[in-house]
């Protein structure tokens, strides 16, 4: 390796690291933030019954985990201004990513709402609590634990999947790593870094799972 | 503590001595639920009173539990009344409000305990009161400890529902049923799910309720309990109401084939449990 590309590598580093965690970890973790939001709100009213609303979740799911990613952020930043709706492309990818997460993540607290035994709702009715006691102190809860290893899985998905918005000149890490391949003429290493910068990420992001999960067995509920 | 025990017996004195006069703490009318079709309660009738321990007894799928549970409303009964300290309440179409307010002056103890995993021994008795009848913190904990302390729970506030053996689980479950000072508690076969060596503690704790003078309708299959703890013994079977006599003339004197059968086929029981 010549000298030239291990100074373009050292130069390059923070120019990737610094967009990482100033738009790529924000980016994600706000979107996220709202994925939980909408996913907690939508597998609620699938689990209550809600008339309507329940309907409404499932068309939701169904398109956005129907559709790909790439082609929802298109439709958002190059398609609705045919509508008249013109987005930045900053809060284009926080909505989309957002949307889109929720969607999987609806299907993951759905399935953890189902997995709370019933006998945990007939023995908060039977001490006096409403249903929607209920569902806020015992059973939420419980399905948090539950979904906490899959939706920590749905975050470091949503962290690798931030590159695409790259597409829609959001100045995150991927998008940094594009500019200086283009201006150097340097293509692999320069990937390879990037690359690097995320396995980096998603590893320390694993480890935050494990760290948690291992908190919240101290606190019962092992099993979920 | 001391003032709880107090009022309790008390209460058992008024439950004993006036029992014909006064109107029944609990009573069911007509009680009728089915199952895709297949009807499990055809009209059942059933009171308790104050004071009284009855022991509702039968093979499996009598329909002991799902009164039980038609009772509190856990299960939506087809037709029947609940009468519950004079006031009543058709259970075919009580509304959620209404199956709350009965669920609030009433405790239940499941089979399987059902605590609240995510809440510590202290949190699942202190829930009810908190959340649901807004009692202030400090005055419900105080209250939880007591309820604990009579099942001999106390000294485990802290911990989590899965660190305890079944026997434990249940007698907080018998703690959190108490401690909303409910007019009845209803017992749903609470000691199946234990191993016999278990049971003895959980049928312990009930007895010491039962002197306590605590309203208590128990299904169950320990005959010992329903022989030596309570007062009166309800027997069902394909969904209605067999037989019904006091313990000792339900044991003693059979009232007719079908109780005698039971009772054989279940005298093993008799010889080997205490209670």
């Amino acid at each position: 390796m010549d000298s030239g590309l291990v100074t373009l590598l050292v130069d390059s580093f923070p120019k990737i690291l610094i967009p990482g965690l100033m738009v790529t970890l924000p980016l994600a973790l706000v979107s996220f933030a709202f994925a939980l939001v909408i996913a907690v709100a939508t597998a609620l009213v699938q689990y209550a019954n809600v008339p309507v609303l329940k309907h409404v979740a499932r068309l939701y799911i169904w398109i956005v985990r129907g559709t790909p990613l790439f082609v929802q952020l298109y439709l958002v930043y190059f398609g609705l201004p045919d509508l008249g709706i013109m987005l930045d492309s900053l809060p284009t990818a926080v909505i989309v990513l957002s949307v889109n997460t929720g969607a999987y993540a609806a299907e993951t607290m759905r399935a953890a709402l189902e997995s709370v035994p019933a006998g945990q709702l007939e023995a908060g009715f039977c001490v006096g609590m409403s249903y929607l006691q209920v569902i806020r102190r015992i059973v939420l809860p419980q399905a948090f634990r539950t979904a906490f290893p899959p939706l920590s899985n749905e975050l470091i998905s949503l962290v690798k999947d931030t590159s695409l918005v790259a597409s829609i000149l959001v100045a995150e890490m991927f998008r940094a790593a594009q500019e200086i391949v283009s201006r150097e003429w340097v293509t692999m290493p320069i990937y390879l870094e990037v690359a690097a910068i995320y396995l980096l990420f998603s590893t320390v992001l694993t480890w935050l799972q494990r760290m948690g999960e291992r908190a919240l067995a101290r606190h019962g509920m092992e099993r979920g | 503590m001391a003032e709880m025990l107090n009022h309790g017996a008390e209460s058992r004195a008024v439950g004993r001595g006036d029992a014909p006069a006064q109107p029944p703490m609990l009573a069911l009318t007509g009680v009728r639920k089915s199952f895709g079709g297949t009807e499990v309660l055809h009209g059942v009738d059933l009171s308790v009173r104050k004071g009284e321990v009855v022991a509702v007894l039968g093979p499996s799928g009598s329909g002991k539990t799902t009164l039980l549970r038609c009772a509190n409303l856990l299960e939506r009964a087809d037709a029947g009344t609940l009468e519950l300290a004079g006031e009543r309440l058709d259970l075919a179409s009580a509304t959620p409000r209404q199956a709350a307010g009965v669920r609030r002056r009433t405790g239940f103890v499941f089979q399987g305990y059902n605590l609240f995993r995510n809440r510590t021994v202290l949190g699942n008795v202190t829930e009810g009161l908190v959340v649901a009848r807004k009692v202030p913190r400090a005055e419900a904990e105080e209250r939880a400890r007591a309820c604990l302390a009579r099942v001999g729970m106390d000294d485990r506030c802290d911990a989590y529902p899965e660190e305890l053996s079944g026997g434990q689980q249940q007698r907080v479950a018998i703690a959190r049923a108490m401690a909303t000072d409910p007019e009845i508690i209803f017992f749903d076969e609470p000691t199946s799910a234990l191993d016999p060596e278990l049971t003895g503690e959980v049928l312990g704790v009930m007895r010491q309720l039962a002197e306590d003078g605590m309203t208590m309708l128990v299904v169950t299959h320990e005959m010992g309990f329903a022989r030596n703890v309570a007062d009166r013994v309800v027997f069902m079977e394909d969904g209605a109401v067999v037989a019904e006599a006091s313990a000792r003339t339900f044991f003693d004197q059979p009232a007719n084939d079908r109780v005698r059968a039971f009772l054989h086929h279940t005298m093993g029981h008799l010889g080997t449990c205490s209670f």
